[in-house]
């Protein structure tokens, strides 16, 4: 129990990551090129004929158009994404809500399924009895639907893995962490499921059962989560952000293998920084193992 | 202040989380984080501490100089404490938003510290009536992460026990009956403090059924109420207070001091140990300081 006092240590500086071939990473003030043949895009700007990044990240080119992508950035959302999102605001046939963008998403009311997978016309009794489906500080997984022309997202959630979260733990990493797969949502082997927003927000809940996966997401238990559950829950947790601060990028793979090594350690000793190193020491190599 | 919207079911879970022992991060009810506490940190000071406590980090400077005593208090010496809430540290300090917390903080200390029993205030004295030493003791706030007042008090238990720069006076007296202060030629004449007494502060919240230490944000937000117990070296019970709008009742109260009282004591020989680790190493350590 005794409390764990230490000196601060110096950071690292990480000398035997792989080295990412072909990355072009630039500082802000570096110059990316100086011939003017080039188009200025997102993240550059012009300075005495010369293309000068203004934030740090990497430098992406297509045909005759530069750009620098930010790698600490808020969430720029594309038609498609998932995310895990809070409701911030209750508004006339809309929910605002929060996804770490640079303005609050909106969730229409005609983008949602009715509880009880109802499908009709939505009348103004839905809208009067919004606040009984979501209220405001209720999270919700949805897809991007559309983006707006001031970079607001249009979200969705008109099929059944989409909707209100019930029990479970937020994590919040920077959305350039997450990798895009083929699907965002995973049930893991260690007994907790996952969902990876796109935005940056990392759901983690206990593995639903048949029974309540059926009411579409609105009613939710308020049983106890067992203690195994939790202790998955935790651990999970704990290695989400020990990737999240060691800049791992998060996906199945990378989440379980952490979790892995992670395994022999206490749950609360994961997020010391000399625990922390050893466990995602050994996650890098595994997943260079793995990629051959 | 800090307000940090939760969801309902993440609170449901969080109390359920601490019935069985098991927080989120996978402490238990009466684990700290680890503690990062660094001295010396800014050179034109009697002395300093940092001390960074998950994310919340606090700076600590004590700065002695002579002024007049209290009136009530002829012959002893006093502290005084400023809080500084950075903007840095959350948006809500902008321009005047700090304030409130600032004195809040301010006026807990002056309780806990300023007082013969905690500090040894007539040693500050130089002559009783006209000269002593006043501790301006400044506290800024450079991030938050829940559990403020422990952080700051093992900042200014630590600022207070590295060698204090209070210079050695004497008081001349002259024929014509003129004081004169005279200052001590060698610069390492120093008066050290005696820090025996200098509690520490424990901060105890009450989430659901039980109290948990060392509460992060989240945890402070389910929680109604909280219990501030100061506890020197040999368990003596210096101060308590409680903290917030809701209520508690007489019998978790009392648990709630057995508990901090178990805590806090715990908490001053790791701290003893550490600053005697730090001054051994003397000048061979690496500082880290900010940039590190």
């Amino acid at each position: 129990m005794a409390a764990d006092l230490r000196l601060p240590a110096p950071r690292k500086r990480s000398t035997d990551l792989p080295k990412e071939q072909g990355k072009h990473l630039v500082a802000p003030g570096d110059v990316i090129t100086t011939d003017s043949g080039f188009m200025r895009g997102h993240g550059t700007y012009m300075d005495d004929e010369k293309l000068v990044a203004s934030v740090a990240g990497v430098v992406e080119r297509v045909n005759k158009l530069i750009c620098v992508r930010p790698l600490k950035t808020r969430f720029n959302g594309e038609v498609g994404d998932v995310v895990v999102g809070r409701i911030t605001e209750v508004q006339q046939k809309r929910w605002k809500v929060e996804t770490n963008s640079r303005l609050d998403s909106v969730l229409l009311l005609s983008s949602v399924n009715l509880p009880g997978g109802e499908l009709r016309r939505r009348s103004s009794e839905d809208e009067l009895a919004m606040r009984e489906y979501l209220q405001e500080g209720d999270l919700i997984s949805a897809e991007v639907q559309s983006v707006f022309a001031d970079g607001a997202l249009s979200l969705h959630t008109r099929s059944l893995k989409y909707g209100k979260l019930g029990q479970g733990v937020l994590v919040q990493v920077s959305p350039s962490l997450i990798k895009r797969r083929k699907t965002h949502f995973h049930n893991l082997t260690c007994g907790a499921s996952i969902i990876l927003g796109n935005n940056g927000y990392v759901w983690i809940y206990p593995t639903p059962t048949e029974q309540n996966e059926e009411a579409g997401g609105f009613v939710t238990n308020t049983e106890p989560v067992p203690l195994s559950d939790r202790e998955v829950i935790s651990r999970l947790r704990n290695c989400i952000l020990a990737l999240s601060m060691h800049k791992m990028l998060l996906y199945d793979t990378s989440i379980l293998y952490s979790y892995e090594s992670a395994f022999h350690h206490q749950i609360k000793d994961i997020l010391k920084p000399e625990i922390m190193e050893e466990i995602i020491e050994e996650t890098r190599r595994r997943i260079l193992e793995q990629e051959g | 202040y800090l307000h940090v919207a939760l969801l309902f079911w993440q609170q449901v879970i969080l109390c359920h989380c601490t019935l069985d022992d098991l927080r989120v991060d996978g402490r238990s009810c009466e684990d700290y984080r680890y503690v990062e506490v660094e001295t010396d940190v800014v050179s034109n000071t009697s002395g300093s501490a940092r001390v960074k406590l998950g994310h919340t980090d606090i700076l600590v400077g004590i700065k002695a100089e002579i002024g007049r005593p209290k009136l009530d208090r002829p012959n002893k010496g006093c502290l005084e404490f400023f809080v500084d809430c950075s903007a840095n540290a959350t948006p809500e300090f902008e321009g005047r938003g700090g304030e409130e917390l600032g004195t809040e903080i301010a006026n807990a200390l002056y309780r806990v510290y300023d007082n013969e029993r905690s500090v040894d205030l007539k040693s500050l004295c130089i002559t009783p009536m006209e000269h002593c030493w006043i501790l301006y003791t400044d506290v800024l706030l450079l991030q938050c992460d829940g559990n403020l007042f422990d952080a700051i008090s093992l900042a200014i238990k630590a600022a207070l026990l590295t060698p204090s720069k209070i210079p050695k006076v004497q008081m001349m007296e002259d024929e014509e009956g003129t004081t004169e202060i005279e200052l001590s030629d060698d610069p390492f004449d120093c008066v050290r403090l005696n820090t025996e007494n200098v509690p520490c502060i424990v901060t105890l919240c009450k989430i659901g059924q039980r109290h948990v230490v060392d509460a992060t944000l989240q945890e402070k937000a389910c929680s109604v109420a909280s219990l501030l117990v100061s506890v020197t070296s040999k368990g003596t019970i210096t101060c308590v207070r409680k903290i917030g709008g809701g209520s508690l009742d007489p019998e978790s109260i009392y648990e709630m001091i057995e508990t901090g009282k178990r805590v806090g004591k715990a908490l001053h020989a790791p701290l003893q140990d550490i600053l005697n680790k730090e001054e051994s190493l003397g000048k061979s350590r690496e500082k880290v300081g900010f940039i590190g």
